[in-house]
């Protein structure tokens, strides 16, 4: 490094890069070099007049949920204008469901809201079912109920820990990744995998529960119970908590049905609609729930919302234990099911139709069909095109954070940025079903 | 020829039940909603795909259509907006009355009140890909036209900001599209030199 300095032309380019908000604040010295002087003394006043600045908040920051950016107009500490900004995990998973066939097609749509992979593939299985115009048998029916409220109860969690992350109480991300941990065990003892779990497959389920499920799933529902009920303590009356969320990235129900919105962020409102409910699927009608709504539509109702929903899920879940009719776990329609594994060894033909299943798939007759649930986020709709042939013409998966975030921007909008972070941890987006 | 004869009623007769069964392949919608867009839309073709109804209409009172849900029938929410790519079908299902073209242009309605779903199709052709816009009545189609926009290269007129939502600004071709190869596009990231 020599002491001489550098050419005129370098020296603007270092300069330009210092953000100057006030020339009579900064003085150039005789060599060319920038020094910032500190003064005393109020802000100026004339600068906050119509002086807004964009900044760019992600795609990787700490909570922004994976690669979220939100572009924020802001006016000193308040928030304009805020802009979501998406497509950062964008892999085109529609065009490989294209490509895959009917008994792959959930390996990859599981893959889309990876926080609760079941209810993906729950509703691509229902939509190519109505298209094939089969009934799975209700064992299948109520173990998948089963197993998608166990995924509500983790995705909930899952919740509970980054909403406490984001809001500075550091000790949520420990208990709620605690029993979080514990519903995922169960789910890999059920289905092999904690997460992506490719369980529900057009037909029914891959696989009968194991043996001692209902021991499993009580203990589970105590811990789980347990740790909510901590969190509750630990947060609900917590004047922090209450001062950090409530009244904060309020949206109105007239806002949230323009803006397409669903799940808590509806319900938050006061506007009780759960599609459980409302337009029941799986053996919904046949257990006794309630669906949670509040009226204030703010930050702390969704994390309200969200935590009693648990509660609600462990009340179905302790249902299916109790009801859960026998039978088979998978429509035995050859057309779609394969042999059992015992077949295989003494049958030619069922080797071969096993292999013929797995490699070129079953052909769904042409037809179109849209089929919604009620996944832990909202609305998640299948729409599926078919055209005779053993993959699908067209799969789109109607991912409701995809349109919950459109939701943020009147959250945030004449609200301090701090809040930002607040609003974005309550709609709970999951990028891979954004992004798709 | 008394054979002839026979022959010849029997013929006019199977043609007689060939047109009856035209005429009663477009028909009067069960669905109450549907029926009020038949009415309100002359040309709306009604149709019940699995259990769901399902209305065809005309491109060009697609935004009306909107409207029209929203203000006279209660269907609060457009839930959702997608289109297809029908030109490598194996088979497409026909459905009398409707003019099949290359793209098709679908959005699902929810109502609460009235706790039920309609859907509504409409055809594009590739030469004029653009729509209406739902967005007036529904801001929430808004990030779904865009999708669509990116994906098949449909735009939407009065679309308050119809740009590029999921694949890169600078981005060719629209990656739903069946004619666009997945294989054929080189992986490239935005300003890279050249692409590997």
């Amino acid at each position: 490094m020599s002491d001489t300095p550098d050419s005129t032309e370098d020296t603007d380019a270092r300069t330009r890069h210092v953000f100057v908000s006030d020339p009579a604040l900064t003085r150039l010295t005789d060599e060319g070099s920038q020094e910032l002087v500190v003064t005393g003394g109020p802000w100026p006043e004339d600068e906050a007049e119509g002086d807004t600045m964009i900044i760019n908040m992600g795609p990787q920051h700490p909570s922004t949920h994976g690669v979220l950016r939100v572009m924020l107009e802001l006016d000193a500490e308040t928030v304009v204008h805020a802009k979501p900004v998406i497509g950062y995990l964008h892999t085109g998973m529609e065009k490989t469901g294209e490509e895959l066939t009917y008994v792959q097609g959930a390996t990859n749509v599981t893959r889309m809201d990876y926080a609760s992979p079941l209810a993906n593939e729950l509703v691509f299985s229902m939509a190519v079912e109505r298209l094939l115009d089969i009934d799975v048998p209700p064992r299948a029916t109520w173990i998948r109920m089963y197993l998608v409220e166990l995924n509500r109860i983790a995705s909930h969690l899952l919740f509970q820990a980054t909403n406490g992350l984001d809001m500075g109480a550091l000790s949520m991300i420990v208990y709620g990744w605690r029993e979080r941990e514990e519903t995922l065990r169960l789910l890999e003892k059920i289905t092999g995998l904690r997460m992506n779990n490719n369980f529900i497959r057009p037909g029914g389920v891959a696989a009968e529960l194991p043996d001692d499920w209902q021991e499993d799933t009580l203990a589970l529902c105590d811990v789980v119970e347990k740790g909510v009920r901590e969190y509750d303590e630990l947060l609900t009356k917590n004047p922090i908590w209450e001062e950090r969320l409530q009244g904060v990235g309020v949206i109105t129900t007239e806002q949230a049905l323009a803006l397409s919105a669903s799940g808590p962020i509806l319900r938050s409102t006061g506007f009780p609609w759960d599609l459980r409910k409302a337009q029941p699927c799986l053996a919904y009608d046949d257990v006794d729930f309630d669906v949670i709504y509040t009226q204030n539509g703010d930050c702390f109702d969704r994390y309200r919302i969200r935590l009693l929903e648990i509660f609600e899920s462990i009340k179905i879940v302790k249902q299916c234990v109790e009801k859960m009719p026998q039978g088979d776990y998978r429509i035995q329609d050859r057309k779609v099911t394969p042999p059992p594994r015992a077949r295989i060894d003494e049958s030619m033909e069922a080797l071969i139709h096993h292999f013929k299943l797995f490699t070129e798939g079953f052909k769904v007759p042409a037809g179109e069909t849209y089929v919604a649930v009620e996944s832990p986020r909202g609305e998640i709709g299948c729409y599926l095109v078919a055209d005779g042939t053993g993959k699908p013409c067209r799969l789109h998966i109607r991912g409701p954070s995809f349109y919950n975030l459109q939701s943020m921007s009147p959250m945030m909008e004449e609200r301090l940025i701090a809040d930002a972070v607040a609003v974005i941890s309550s709609v709970d987006p999951i990028m891979g079903e954004v992004d798709r | 020829m008394p054979d002839d004869d026979a022959r010849e009623d029997a013929h006019k007769s199977a043609d007689a039940d060939v047109e009856d069964k035209e005429k009663s392949a477009a028909p009067a919608p069960d669905d109450e909603v549907a029926a009020a867009v038949v009415e309100r839309f002359p040309g709306t073709v009604f149709r019940r795909s699995h259990g769901q109804p399902v209305v065809y209409v005309n491109r060009a009172v697609w935004a009306e259509l909107g409207t029209f849900l929203r203000d006279e029938q209660q269907f609060t929410q457009c839930m959702d907006v997608t289109a297809v790519d029908h030109l490598v079908d194996a088979e497409r299902v026909s459905v009398p009355g409707v003019e099949p073209e290359r793209f098709e242009v679908v959005a699902c309605f929810l109502s609460h009140p009235r706790n039920r779903r309609i859907r509504a199709l409409c055809e594009v052709p590739p030469a004029d890909a653009s729509v209406p816009s739902l967005t007036e009545t529904y801001p929430g189609a808004n990030f779904a036209e865009r999708e669509v926009y990116d994906m098949f290269g449909i735009s939407f007129t009065g679309h308050p900001d119809l740009a590029r939502i999921l694949m890169p600004d600078d981005w060719h071709g629209y990656p739903l599209r069946k004619d666009d190869a997945p294989s054929r596009v080189p992986v490239t990231f935005k300003e890279d030199p050249s692409p590997r």
